[in-house]
């Protein structure tokens, strides 16, 4: 009698422990789930209407006229490439400067209140980075340079303030990890702190550096709702480092409100445009990691 | 003195890397202290009483309403995204074997999910949940499309904390004659909670600042909305349709004072938690 019982709850037992791996198995599935979901919708509806225009009269068009249905998304493919490249001008030398800083150059207690500052820069929601853009940035170029303020110059500093978290923290890692073999090795050839930092540790981190502006490189291009705010988002290709610039995240958000028919499909398949590049940069990135793990 | 002397004629290399890293370094927080300066300085005086009247109107601009559904979406969205974020990790950390090519794949997938920018998601969220779920513009299409947007996060930070959790747990627990499920409810996932904490305050600030995936999900109703099927709008969103107005600017401005605090007090709340994690670690 006993036993029997014995066998019943160790096989219910057995039953629970099985049922529950199929959920957790269920659960890490759902990411799956849902990039084949994402890929599925987002090219299902933009692929057609991508070839109802003409692949190239989509991407390589001068020109956005919804009324007269012309859809050219090149000036929004310039303007994200421009407003990135800006971003990155700014970003990638003081994010990496201040991460060898926090890294090797920082005393403990500054680093208290640093390393707090950049997960908050990190946390601030990018309307109120537009925000500031807006009420801070453009009024400063505006005096300096004149015209209406909003360019590729207000986006690109805004943009660069907003990817210098992302650059600092992966780059700070990546610094961390180098062996402190390498650095003791340097200081007992006679070389001095900073020349070990610079000549050896920053070159033995260089992929973790190149993954970082890769990273930062990805948040650029997708941000949207800052460079509304800053980029004066006219549809016409950029002139010159102040000219009015929109990207192509900014295209679908402010038309698709309104938009319908061929152009609400257009603005779809500006996102699997955007939704590409993106995966180009997610591919790079899986390559400089991969390498980095075969160096270690 | 005579010493620091040839200091500075033979490292100038190295006076000048001091410089410019310290430099570097102060202009980061420099930007961060004028954001915070600047937002709280342009839009303190425009808070004003009418902006928390109980209902919107188009005088007032109330944000009562933004509040609540912001508090609302935060609650559905971690609803739906930390027990699949959570049962995601415990599948990556405790059950699957090593070298499985699933598990590689999950992991691929959890990058890509956290590299895709928020208005992809806003894009997908309507033509998935929106159209075809028929879901309309309401709160649960935007709290679905949120809980995929920080999935990843929950996931990611989840998996490390139970990873960090040392063997000598588990053992102990299966010495005691405890199964694999128990060990990992009572054991494992108990001893990992500051870990799982920090991710879901991580993903907390993501949704409150959240404007692009929500706007063409979860709509731009000003008012607290019956059931979860009806469009409402977060603070977030509340704060950018002021803007596109340009009708009630100050209330924008304030609405970003409202919004910026938030973020800090979500911050301080996670630095805190960590704070616990580093004393758990120590002991």
């Amino acid at each position: 009698m006993t036993a029997v019982t014995l066998g019943k709850g160790y096989f219910m037992k057995n039953v629970k422990e099985n049922v529950m791996k199929y959920i957790f198995l269920l659960a890490a599935c759902v990411s799956i789930v849902a990039v084949a979901l994402i890929c599925i919708f987002l090219f299902a509806n933009g692929v057609p209407t991508i070839f109802e225009i003409g692949p190239l009269n989509f991407l390589l068009g001068k020109e956005w006229r919804p009324l007269s249905n012309t859809f050219g998304i090149f000036p929004m493919i310039l303007g994200s490439i421009y407003v990135t490249a800006g971003a990155m001008i700014i970003g990638i030398p003081i994010g990496v400067l201040t991460a060898i800083f926090m890294s090797r150059f920082c005393p403990k207690k500054i680093y208290r209140f640093v390393k707090p500052a950049i997960e908050l820069l990190a946390g601030i929601p990018s309307i109120v980075y537009g925000f500031f853009g807006l009420v801070v940035i453009v009024p400063i170029i505006q005096d300096l340079y004149g015209g209406n303020g909003k360019g590729i110059l207000a986006a690109s500093i805004l943009l660069g303030i907003m990817i210098l978290p992302t650059i600092i923290n992966v780059t700070e890692a990546s610094l961390n990890a180098v062996p402190e073999s390498y650095y003791e090795g340097s200081l007992a050839l006679g070389a001095t702190h900073e020349r070990s930092v610079f000549c050896v540790l920053v070159p033995a981190a260089k992929s973790g550096v190149l993954s970082a502006i890769i990273l930062g490189v990805g948040r650029a291009i997708g941000e949207t709702m800052a460079l509304i705010m800053v980029a004066g988002n006219s549809p016409a290709i950029p002139d010159g480092i102040l000219s009015n610039v929109r990207t192509l995240t900014s295209n679908i958000v402010m038309e698709m409100g309104y938009a319908a028919g061929l152009h609400r499909d257009a603005l779809i398949a500006t996102a699997v445009v955007l939704f590409v590049f993106i995966l180009i940069i997610d591919f790079a990135f899986s390559i400089v990691k991969s390498k980095t793990t075969k160096n270690h | 003195m005579e010493k620091l002397k040839i200091d500075l004629k033979y490292h100038k290399f190295s006076l000048l890397i001091r410089l410019i890293v310290c430099i570097a370094a102060v202009l980061t927080v420099g930007a961060l202290i004028a954001v915070v300066v600047y937002i709280l300085a342009k839009g303190i005086p425009n808070i004003n009483p009418a902006m928390f009247e109980w209902k919107y109107t188009s005088e007032n601009a109330s944000v009562v309403p933004a509040l609540i559904n912001t508090l609302i979406m935060v609650v559905v969205t971690l609803i739906i995204a930390v027990p699949i974020g959570i049962f995601s990790a415990i599948y990556l950390a405790e059950y699957a074997k090593r070298g499985n090519k699933l598990v590689k794949v999950i992991r691929l997938m959890a990058e890509t999910l956290s590299g895709i920018p928020s208005i992809v998601f806003g894009l997908f969220g309507y033509l998935f949940f929106v159209i075809a779920c028929k879901f309309d513009y309401s709160l649960l299409a935007g709290a679905l499309t949120l809980a995929i947007m920080v999935l990843p996060t929950i996931m990611t930070t989840t998996e490390e904390a139970l990873t960090s959790i040392p063997d000598s747990y588990r053992e102990g627990s299966f010495g005691l004659g405890a199964g694999k499920l128990r060990t990992v409810f009572k054991v494992i996932l108990p001893s990992a909670i500051p870990g799982i904490l920090a991710g879901v305050i991580l993903s907390v600030g993501r949704i409150v600042g959240e404007t692009a995936a929500l706007i063409f999900t979860a709509g731009s109703v000003a008012a607290v909305p019956e059931n979860l099927l009806g469009s409402g709008r977060t603070l977030a969103v509340h704060m950018y349709v002021l803007f596109n107005e340009g009708l009630s600017m100050e209330q924008a401005y304030g609405t970003a004072v409202i919004l910026l605090i938030l973020v800090l007090i979500i911050n301080l709340l996670s630095n805190l938690v960590a704070r616990c994690l580093v004393k758990k670690n120590n002991q």
